[in-house]
């Protein structure tokens, strides 16, 4: 035992909440797998087809090229409709949120922290997506670096805000997982991961481009090919991020 | 040792859930430095009650007051001389004991130390023990732990042993005597007689959301009818008529041919008095105190 007292050390108790969060979302193998080891598996996958990596006439690039947004955007959509949310609720159904809130620290702490951690997760697996496409695919970084990281931004607090509104609504972490999966896929959907946007049909692209990850995905893509992302996706985007904000927060009960 | 005023205040409080009243003008004071147990059947409006006393709750009337404090609209301030453990509240399931001592602590301005407050519960084995795997016991320590480790001035202990197997259960009771022994002051919530008979110095009484006697264990016992219990086997039968006669009869009850009388010792003189008369014996008499399990009964106007 080092158990000789050490003088009493002040960490600050959000900086505190923070850490343990992190300690605990590190002991989940489950979930480290899915944010951080499935999307750049899958774009391992994808760039191993070879078709994929050659010159396609009808989308004017190869589909590999087409996929690296798509699977920033799947990491994204993994950390904030997958993993957070039933954390979340669970923290809420098992009075963890209740007991913290007999303490200096309000409960609030707990879900800025794990919105935080996935919000980080999420974006290192994008970066990582990034990375692979570059190394291994010789996919071009984006070409309109700003535009780019202003689209993955609004991005990012879409997806955290969505599943920040699903913790909110479902009222236990089962409930929070089905509810997840449901609108999982359809996102996987819009954010391009079955087909490209630009390669559905013109009335389903109309509907998609309206979803935040349609909206996100065709942003991606422009700024990826080094234009400016369309205002009217970042509008669409920005518009979710805000809606789905206020309502998480306008819906969440804290027990 | 008293203070003037007592540290924790309710006054008229009232609760109303969708209609129903939960919660109807309770009033009492928790003195410092003592153990004061809330005592009722489930469904009484108890937790309900130290959940307004902890600022969990908005009132729906009257006023409470924790050290001075509004624990609603001075909460952050009550929750520094306010520790309390939960009815039905986990942790993170692969937190270990270690890392909530510190991170519980990390919340308060001024902890204690966690390091004795681990050793005195018990817990210094079961440090590096994820939440999710501790017995039901060592949670309840951990959450005994967790509620005084801001150095509070009251902690509320809500149905602390329920779901304890005995042993634990008197362990448990050590602990929170232990604390009393600190000067912290107590405010137990339970349904269990033998845990407030135990432990409390005053205990108050909720039925339907109304306290129905505030005293101690021992005024409670006799201020009910039948604070004493006789019970016998008759040589022979003993008339009806006679047996109700007896002055301050509170209770008769025949099984399997022993009697069982709840009275007072004025019950028990004139009960041996007609024994000799009838030159009747009364095989192993037993004449006992009642519990405050059978105060209760009669408090609650449970039906036996």
């Amino acid at each position: 035992m080092s158990a000789i007292a050490v003088p009493v050390r002040r960490t600050s108790p959000r900086t505190a909440v923070l850490r343990a969060e992190a300690r605990l979302f590190r002991r989940e193998a489950g979930t480290l797998f899915w944010t951080l080891g499935f999307p750049p598996l899958l774009l391992v996958i994808l760039g191993s087809i070879k078709s994929f990596r050659k010159f396609d006439p009808g989308l004017g690039m190869r589909v590999i090229d087409v996929y690296v947004p798509t699977l920033v955007l799947v990491a994204l959509i993994v950390t904030g409709l997958q993993a957070m949310p039933p954390v979340i609720t669970g923290y809420r159904e098992r009075g963890i949120l209740r007991r913290m809130s007999l303490t200096p620290v309000r409960p609030s702490a707990l879900l800025t922290a794990q919105m935080g951690l996935n919000g980080a997760a999420g974006v290192l697996s994008a970066l990582v997506c990034l990375a692979i496409g570059r190394l291994a695919f010789d996919v071009q970084l984006p070409k309109q670096a700003l535009g780019y990281t202003l689209a993955f931004l609004l991005t990012v607090t879409a997806a955290l805000a969505l599943g920040a509104l699903i913790s909110a609504l479902a009222p236990t972490a089962r409930l929070a997982t089905g509810v997840g999966m449901v609108v999982f896929f359809p996102s996987l959907f819009s954010a391009g991961l079955w087909a490209p946007v630009q390669s559905m049909p013109h009335t389903l692209r109309e509907i998609v481009v309206l979803l935040p990850f349609g909206a996100a995905s065709q942003a991606l893509q422009q700024a990826a090919a080094g234009h400016w992302p369309a205002w009217s996706h970042l509008g669409v985007l920005a518009a979710w991020a805000v809606v789905l904000s206020v309502a998480a927060a306008r819906w969440f009960r804290w027990e | 040792m008293n203070s003037a005023s007592p540290i924790v205040e309710v006054s008229g409080l009232r609760k109303v859930y969708g209609g129903r009243v939960v919660v109807d003008d309770v009033s009492f004071g928790v003195d410092e430095g003592e153990i004061f147990g809330i005592l009722g059947p489930n469904g009484a409006g108890k937790t309900t009650t130290v959940e307004c006393v902890e600022g969990l709750r908005i009132l729906d009337g009257g006023r409470v007051r924790v050290a001075g404090l509004d624990p609603v609209a001075d909460h952050a301030a009550v929750t520094q001389v306010l520790g309390a453990q939960l009815q039905e509240s986990e942790l993170q399931a692969k937190l270990t004991v270690r890392e909530a001592l510190e991170l519980y602590a990390a919340l308060y301005p001024n902890p204690a130390d966690w390091r004795p407050l681990a050793e005195r519960l018990g817990l210094t084995g079961r440090l590096n023990t994820r939440f999710g795997v501790l017995s039901g016991g060592q949670k309840q320590r951990l959450f005994i732990a967790l509620a005084l480790i801001g150095n509070p001035r009251v902690v509320v202990l809500d149905e602390l042993t329920t779901g304890l197997d005995p042993r634990a259960r008197r362990d448990t009771w050590e602990v929170v005597e232990d604390v009393r022994a600190r000067g912290v002051t107590v405010l137990l919530v339970t349904h269990f007689m033998e845990e407030a008979q135990r432990l409390c110095d005053r205990i108050a009484v909720i039925d339907q959301g109304r306290i129905t006697a505030l005293d101690t264990p021992q005024g409670l016992i006799s201020a009910s009818a039948g604070s004493t219990v006789i019970s016998f086997t008759p040589s022979a039968p003993l008339d009806n008529d006679e047996l109700a006669a007896l002055p301050a009869l509170a209770s008769v009850e025949l099984k399997d041919g022993r009697l069982t009388l709840g009275g007072s010792d004025e019950t028990v003189t004139a009960l041996l008095s007609l024994l000799a008369r009838r030159r009747i014996t009364a095989h192993q008499l037993r004449v006992t105190d009642a519990t405050l399990d059978d105060a209760f009964l009669d408090l609650t106007g449970a039906t036996k």
